[in-house]
Formats: C-alpha cells, sequence, structure tokens
C-alpha cells in the first residue's frame, strides 16, 4: 500500500453515529453532543470490545439452559409433554412439516449459535491484531446485525399457543424455563451486535499497514 | 494512485483523492452547501464523495455498505406509507388473528389478549418483551414518523424536537419485529393444525398487508434528507 486510506479518523473528524454529520475532532471534545442531531459524539463506540466480550460471555451463559431445559410444556388430557428447542423442531420433522422444521432449526439453534461464533471470531482478530480479509469481516458484521432479530420466531411461537391453548385440564400449553433464557440470549445478542464497533477491525488494518 | 480503484460502484470523477482536496470538502460547515458530499462510512470510517447528481446507490468503495440510495418523493412517499401502516396497526389489534376449534369451544386470540395471558401465567419478562417489540416500539415509530413528515410535507417548519425523535425512531428500529411475529403466527397455525381446526383471523392478513407498508415506509425514508431539513442550525 503506497498511500494511507483516507479514514474521518485520519483528517481529524468525527463521523456522527446519530446522522452521519462530520466534526472536527477538536470541536467535538468541546460540544460532546452532535449539533445537528444531538447524539453524543465518539470517535469509535465506546468501551466496544469490552462491552461486547461481556454481552458475548453472557448470552454464552445463557445459551445453555436454553437448550436443555424444556422450551415449552404441552398438558393434553393429563400427559404432560416437555419440549427443547431441538426435540420441537424433530417433532415437526416427524410429522413432516419439513418447512416449519427448517425455519425453527434456523431460527433457533443456527443463527444464535452462528452469530456468537461470529462476534467471538470478530472479537479475537481485532485482538490479536488480524489483518486477513477486512472487507468479508466487515460484511461478516453486517450480516449479524441483520440477522438476529429472526431468533425470536420461537419465543412468539410460544406465547401464540399459550394465549390460544387454554383448555383447562383438556388441553394447555405453558412455557418452559428454556424461554426466558432463549429470549435472554436473542436480546443480549442483539445488544452484543451493536455494541461492536467494525471500525476497529479496519483501525488495525491501518495501523499495521 | 490508491489501491482501492478496482471497484466498479466507483464513479472515475468522484474519487479525487487527494489529501488536500478531501481535507478542504471536509470542514463541516462547507459541506453542507458543496458539491461533492464527503461520507464516512459507518462500518469502516473511510471517506466516500458522493455527488449530488449521481442518481443511483452508493457503496462503500472499500467495505461495501449501503451509504446512499436515490429516493424520489421520499417525504410523500413515507408519510403515505405511515399513515396506511397507522390504520393496519389499529385493524390488526382489533380483530381476533387466529381462532381455535376445538371439541365445540372456540377460542379467539387478540394480540394483547396474547399478551395479557402470558402476563397471567407468570411470564411477565416474556410478556413485556413482546408488547415491546410488537405493540409499542412499531407504534412509536409509527407516530414519531407521523410527527416528523406531516409538517415537511406542509411546508411548515419541524416540529419541536423532531430531530429528537427522529433519532429515537431510528435507534429504536432494530427492536420492532413485526415480521418475525408473522412468522411466528404461520408456524403456531402449522403446529395447531395437527391437533384442532385453526381458522386464521382478519388480524393475519392485515398484520401480512402492514408489515410491507411498514417496510416500505422505512424504506422510503431519505435520513441525509431529513436530517439536513430538520437541522436546528438552519
Amino acid at each position: 500500500m503506497n498511500a494511507q486510506p483516507l479514514t474521518a479518523r485520519r483528517l481529524g473528524l468525527v463521523s456522527c453515529h446519530g446522522c452521519r454529520l462530520l466534526i472536527d475532532a477538536q470541536q467535538a471534545r468541546i460540544r460532546l453532543r452532535c449539533p445537528r442531531c444531538g447524539a453524543r459524539l465518539h470517535l469509535r463506540k465506546p468501551n466496544s470490545l469490552s462491552r461486547t466480550w461481556a454481552l458475548v460471555m453472557a448470552a454464552l451463559i445463557c445459551i445453555i439452559p436454553a437448550n436443555f431445559l424444556p422450551m415449552m410444556i404441552t398438558i393434553s388430557l393429563g400427559t404432560k409433554q416437555s419440549d427443547t428447542i431441538l426435540s420441537g423442531v424433530i417433532y415437526f420433522m416427524q410429522t413432516g412439516s419439513w418447512g416449519v422444521a427448517t425455519i425453527i432449526f434456523i431460527a433457533s439453534i443456527f443463527i444464535p449459535f452462528a452469530k456468537l461464533l461470529i462476534l467471538i471470531f470478530l472479537l479475537l482478530s481485532v485482538r490479536f491484531r488480524s489483518v486477513w480479509r477486512p472487507r468479508d469481516r466487515t460484511v461478516l458484521y453486517r450480516l449479524t446485525e441483520f440477522v438476529g432479530r429472526w431468533s425470536m420466531v420461537d419465543i412468539y411461537v410460544i406465547t401464540i399457543l399459550v394465549a390460544l391453548v387454554r383448555l383447562g385440564a383438556v388441553a394447555a400449553i405453558k412455557a418452559g424455563p428454556a424461554a426466558v433464557y432463549f429470549a435472554a440470549v436473542v436480546v443480549i445478542t442483539m445488544f452484543a451486535a451493536e455494541s461492536f464497533d467494525p471500525r476497529l477491525i479496519w483501525d488495525v488494518v491501518e495501523e499495521d499497514a | 494512485m490508491t489501491p482501492h480503484s478496482t471497484n466498479r460502484n466507483q464513479q472515475p470523477q468522484t474519487r479525487s483523492h487527494d489529501l488536500a482536496e478531501a481535507a478542504d470538502a471536509a470542514v463541516p460547515e462547507s459541506s453542507r452547501q458543496a458539491e461533492p458530499i464527503l461520507i464516512a462510512c459507518p462500518n469502516c470510517d473511510i471517506l466516500n464523495n458522493l455527488s449530488p447528481q449521481e442518481h443511483a446507490t452508493l457503496l462503500c468503495f472499500r467495505c461495501g455498505a449501503v451509504l446512499h440510495r436515490d429516493k424520489p418523493n421520499s417525504i410523500e412517499r413515507s408519510l403515505a406509507l405511515t399513515l396506511t401502516a397507522l390504520i393496519l396497526f389499529v385493524l390488526s389489534n382489533s380483530f381476533p388473528f387466529l381462532a381455535m376449534k376445538s371439541r365445540g369451544m372456540v377460542q379467539e386470540t387478540i394480540l394483547l389478549s396474547g399478551i395479557r395471558e402470558l402476563w397471567q401465567a407468570g411470564l411477565q419478562g416474556l410478556a413485556l418483551l413482546v408488547l415491546l417489540t410488537c405493540v409499542l416500539v412499531p407504534l412509536a415509530q409509527m407516530l414519531g414518523l407521523l410527527y416528523i413528515l406531516a409538517p415537511l410535507y406542509a411546508g411548515r417548519p419541524p416540529a419541536r424536537h423532531a430531530v429528537r425523535v427522529f433519532r429515537l425512531v431510528r435507534e429504536v428500529a432494530p427492536w420492532g419485529m413485526m415480521e418475525v411475529f408473522l412468522i411466528g403466527i404461520l408456524v403456531a397455525l402449522v403446529k395447531l393444525s395437527h391437533s384442532s381446526t385453526i381458522i386464521p383471523g382478519v388480524s393475519v392478513f392485515s398484520f401480512g398487508v402492514l408489515i410491507f407498508a411498514m417496510a416500505a415506509a422505512y424504506s422510503s425514508l431519505d435520513p441525509p434528507l431529513l436530517w439536513d431539513r430538520l437541522d436546528p442550525r438552519r
């Protein structure tokens, strides 16, 4: 690389997180808030790495009970049946609803794990100052940011079933303890993705170039 | 001159990667009126040149993030779509979305009563999460957009605190999950259809349209234009 890339930081400019107005870094130090939209000004998201690590750890802890405890308890004519996330997917496969089984598998198992692995990978790559394929890593980040919300599907399914199936002793569906942990995983990983600043990937690449 | 010149999205005439020139254009006050506008990529911080006459989508030449999309009649379109969404939202929340027929009993559920069931079943946290993501956040977004767009459409000065409202609308956006909820309804439908008769209600259909109206309203917004129009310094 002969020419250093022209970043806002290199020109002494801060890009507002709210409205992307470019503000002189000297001014930003005095004003603290964006003159146009009023958002707090930061050169980078504050404490991005430690915040993201903390949230990823919390999600890793919650994802264990979310997968092993029952997600849904079905009471039908006196018999009680507990389903975890995985056994729910298997139930749909056995009854022939392959489409639904795929949706639940992707939304409830694949996305949360993939998201956590990607975030850990990104955190480690910044920590060890990797210069490997920064563009692809940024694309990975955008993917985790975009895809996280779809994990909520299972929570909504349970909400609807609990609300709909309440015929007393004849048939009822209850939410199991895993539902709370699973909801926590989804919410925490969304915050984690939001607190990671992908510009750190590029900062490292530029500093080591 | 620079190693980034292979990108097809980059217009040659806008690529003035001369430090002095870019620094000159980057002076905050002049950047609003100057011909090429500088945008720092939110994903990689590189400065991209955006010339106003360029009618297309601008992707960051270094990391590929979407930096700008041309949106004709942005204010009129998003206002119309927001109003549509608001009407559909009221419909969706006043009619049952599913009715279940089982052994002679019929049970109907509207969204809010479902959330109440969840609350009474001891799952207050989940009830709040669903209330927030499927009712409060979308409602706040629609009302917020209406509040911002209506005065601009009428040619009046921006409403009070419009800047703060717009910032809020954008910050809560990831937490509005009505489209995910619709998938949830469909999955629940499949699940229950094995054991009992399920009748989808009016609400399912209005919900389905609402999601498209909402997405269209949001994607026809032109944030740079709005920030400029709402700018309190003007």
